[in-house]
């Protein structure tokens, strides 16, 4: 494979497309498919057919706001279909060529229009079952230019002139990762992608492991020829089934078209990868747990150093990444460090996929520049909370980050913001909270979680989230105290410099984050016995009604 | 060093031929476990004494280890799924869109708990930690249907409907 034959694929896939007047995508991911975009697809293959229009239907992934699936985008027109069911299929087919129908579109606009899509670029236009698709919108590109005309050590210095930093959560600045394990001697390397997607309320990773599989690949590929490494795998949860067959297809693909395997592109870059399934673990998205999972043990968590980077899978060095790092890859190699570098705030920067889901009228699936605020999230992308209902807070970072209230919506989002606020960046859920959630009952929640959770080799993880919970429940049953309160505060900090990584590092974060910004919720409950959410059973309470706060300051 | 034969297979059951392909596909080697273990369980429903003895053997892993490996990850089943399984996702959207009145009333209206299946081997009742579905909430998978936006009335709808089959 040479540039040149890419460009060939890539043409042949226009030509085939020019046989069509009209492109209709479907989206087919999760929430579309739970909506029954299936037997949409079905109906507008029929009328299509029976029409005798020349009229392209294609299966994509996931286009974004959710919440209005299933979703359908005509092209050449760029027409969005919301809220599609099948019975629409017939009007649709027959609007093509003419006036678009008016009743199905959906004003999304302002949704869109705060969005910079680089990572979700093909999502919502490329078939991912398809290799030429993704050909044909530069896919593998950015691969044969780095094989071809880059060294390794210049691909490790784009990324790191890019500024990307790690999108699992820590942001780690991914080039210095990169040239780490390209110094670390050996010649049997590994690349890992992290695909255990375990925060609740997060699903990027799956859209983009389904939507366009191939990015992810890509980008692996480019980071085993920036660091030397022969064999890389993805490690994906079970609980993903979609994505697991995606990946698989998308592989072989890849290795018929010899962009895996030996001599790649006719160089001597050998490099393949196997997909490993995860088995329900949380504690396996960190790193050496996850290593530990994939060589066949249980997901235990080794002390740090050393870092895989020295010593990794097989004591071998091993460069592990999160799926969204590995997908802005591709565009740095092809469009430059500088460019990305120019998008993002100071610190942080480029884009970040977030899965905006709770209390919000648009839940879905989008793409920001970093530095956002959080308003223009919310308000505007978000287009804000329903029903009536006030905003309380926005949780950022799964079990390991924390409760950012409605008066910080000023707050940019990068990684560096979201911490001094008591929260992370993590991989990007972003959940909305309105006033029918107590903040102490999603302290519990979240706790409860990392307890169950805690793989139980440490002990202040393993007996500290034990108590905690204890504490929690306790307090959101009205029999806490002020000394369990005082207690509580002192094991958040016990567990989180004791523990031995990160699940149990984190896991106090959303009991002081909702303590430092919604201390009086707590207090309610422990004085005056009762839930202001009205969310808690407290026994014998009456209904809720918020105390003055003089008595609670 | 005499060369390793795997042991039989347990029985005649084909479905052990698809188990021994994964593990001959990974050329025996121990760091398949999981990979045989998540075969056995798609095949079989669940993982039995029996089979996770077979892996072991197969593989050469102590039994404790492979035991421990079953035992440590939640996907893993050491019971039986009933006919019907009924999952409801308990993640934090879903938990925010009020899954835990669902899970309660689905709970009361079958009178067990969360991971047990009624007596009569009908319907399996699961909680999931996310499923990903997540624009949805609150989700739930009635054997491998997706389902968003659930309501109480549906789920118990659901549940009738598979008690009377």
């Amino acid at each position: 494979m040479t540039i040149e034959e890419l460009e060939q694929i890539a043409k042949g896939v226009q030509l085939e497309n020019a046989k069509y007047e009209y492109e209709v995508n479907v989206c087919m991911d999760l929430a579309c498919a739970s909506q029954g975009a299936g037997l949409l697809r079905d109906a507008l293959v029929k009328r299509a057919d029976a029409s005798g229009k020349k009229v392209l239907i294609r299966k994509t992934g996931c286009m974004g706001p959710c919440s209005s699936g299933p979703l359908v985008r005509v092209d050449p027109d760029d027409t969005l279909y919301a809220k599609v069911k099948d019975s629409n299929a017939e009007a649709i087919i027959k609007s093509l060529g003419e006036k678009p129908v008016a009743e199905l579109q959906c004003d999304l606009n302002e949704h869109f229009d705060k969005q910079v899509r680089v990572v979700l670029e093909n999502a919502g236009h490329i078939d991912p079952e398809k290799i030429d698709d993704y050909i044909s919108r530069d896919g593998y590109k950015a691969l044969l230019t780095a094989l071809t005309e880059m060294t390794p050590n210049g691909v490790v210095h784009r990324i790191t002139e890019s500024g990307l930093r790690g999108r699992g959560g820590g942001g780690y600045p991914t080039g210095l990762k990169w040239g780490t394990v390209a110094k670390a001697s050996g010649d049997l390397k590994y690349v890992v992608c992290n695909g255990d997607e375990g925060d609740p309320g997060a699903f990027m990773d799956r859209s983009v492991m389904e939507g366009d599989p191939h990015r992810v690949i890509e980008g692996m590929a480019i980071a085993a020829y920036a660091v030397g490494a022969t064999k890389g795998f993805i490690y994906v949860r079970a609980e993903y089934p979609v994505a697991v067959s995606r990946l698989t297809t998308a592989l072989r693909e890849a290795r018929r078209r010899g962009l895996l395997g030996s001599g790649i592109c006719n160089t001597t870059f050998n490099f393949d990868i196997e997909i490993r399934l995860g088995a329900g673990a949380f504690v396996c998205g960190e790193e050496t747990a996850l290593l530990a999972s994939i060589e066949g043990r249980r997901g235990t968590p080794k002390p740090r150093p050393p870092y895989p980077a020295v010593s990794g899978l097989w004591g071998k060095p091993t460069l592990i990444n999160n799926v969204e790092t590995y997908a802005n890859i591709a565009p740095i190699v092809r469009s430059g460090g500088k460019w990305f570098f120019n998008m993002g705030s100071e610190r942080s920067k480029g884009t970040k996929v977030f899965a905006l889901t709770g209390r919000i009228k648009n839940t879905g699936l989008i793409e920001v520049p970093l530095g956002i605020k959080l308003w223009e999230i919310i308000d505007v992308i978000g287009g804000g909370v329903p029903g009536g209902h006030k905003l309380k807070a926005i949780q950022t970072g799964g079990p390991s980050g924390g409760c950012i209230p409605a008066d910080m919506m000023n707050l940019g989002v990068s990684y560096d913001a979201l911490m001094a606020a008591g929260s992370i960046m993590g991989s990007g859920g972003m959940i909305v909270m309105d006033d029918t959630s107590c903040m102490v009952n999603v302290a519990r929640f979240f706790v409860e979680f990392c307890m169950t959770e805690s793989c139980g080799k440490c002990i202040p993880c393993r007996a500290g989230t034990a108590q905690m919970y204890t504490l929690l429940t306790r307090i959101c049953e009205g029999t806490g105290t002020m000394d369990d309160l005082e207690l509580l505060i002192e094991l958040c900090g016990t567990v989180k410099d004791t523990s031995l990584c990160g699940l149990g590092q984190t896991a106090p974060n959303p009991v002081l984050s909702t303590l430092k910004y919604f201390k009086n919720e707590y207090l309610e409950h422990i004085v005056h016995k009762r839930c202001p959410a009205g969310v808690c059973n407290i026994a014998g309470a009456t209904a809720a009604e918020p105390a003055p706060a003089e008595v609670l300051a | 060093m005499a060369a390793f034969t795997p042991p039989p297979l347990p029985s005649d059951d084909k479905r052990w031929k698809i188990v021994a392909g994964t593990m001959r596909k990974n050329g025996f080697a121990r760091h398949a476990l999981i990979e045989t273990l998540h075969t056995v369980q798609s095949s079989f429903g669940y993982l039995d004494d029996d089979a996770i003895r077979f892996v072991a053997r197969s593989l050469r892993v102590p039994l404790s280890q492979a035991y421990g490996v079953v035992t440590f990850y939640h996907y893993f089943s050491l019971k039986p799924p009933g006919r019907h399984t009924m999952t409801l996702c308990a993640g934090t959207a879903c938990y925010i869109k009020g899954t835990d009145k669902l899970i309660a009333s689905a709970e009361k209206h079958l009178s067990l708990k969360s991971g047990q299946t009624t007596r009569d081997g009908q319907i399996s009742l699961m909680t999931a930690r996310c499923v990903g579905a997540c624009s949805r909430a609150p989700v739930m998978i009635c054997d491998g249907e997706v389902a968003g936006e659930v309501t109480d009335e549906q789920l118990i709808a659901q549940l009738e409907r598979w008690a009377v089959e």
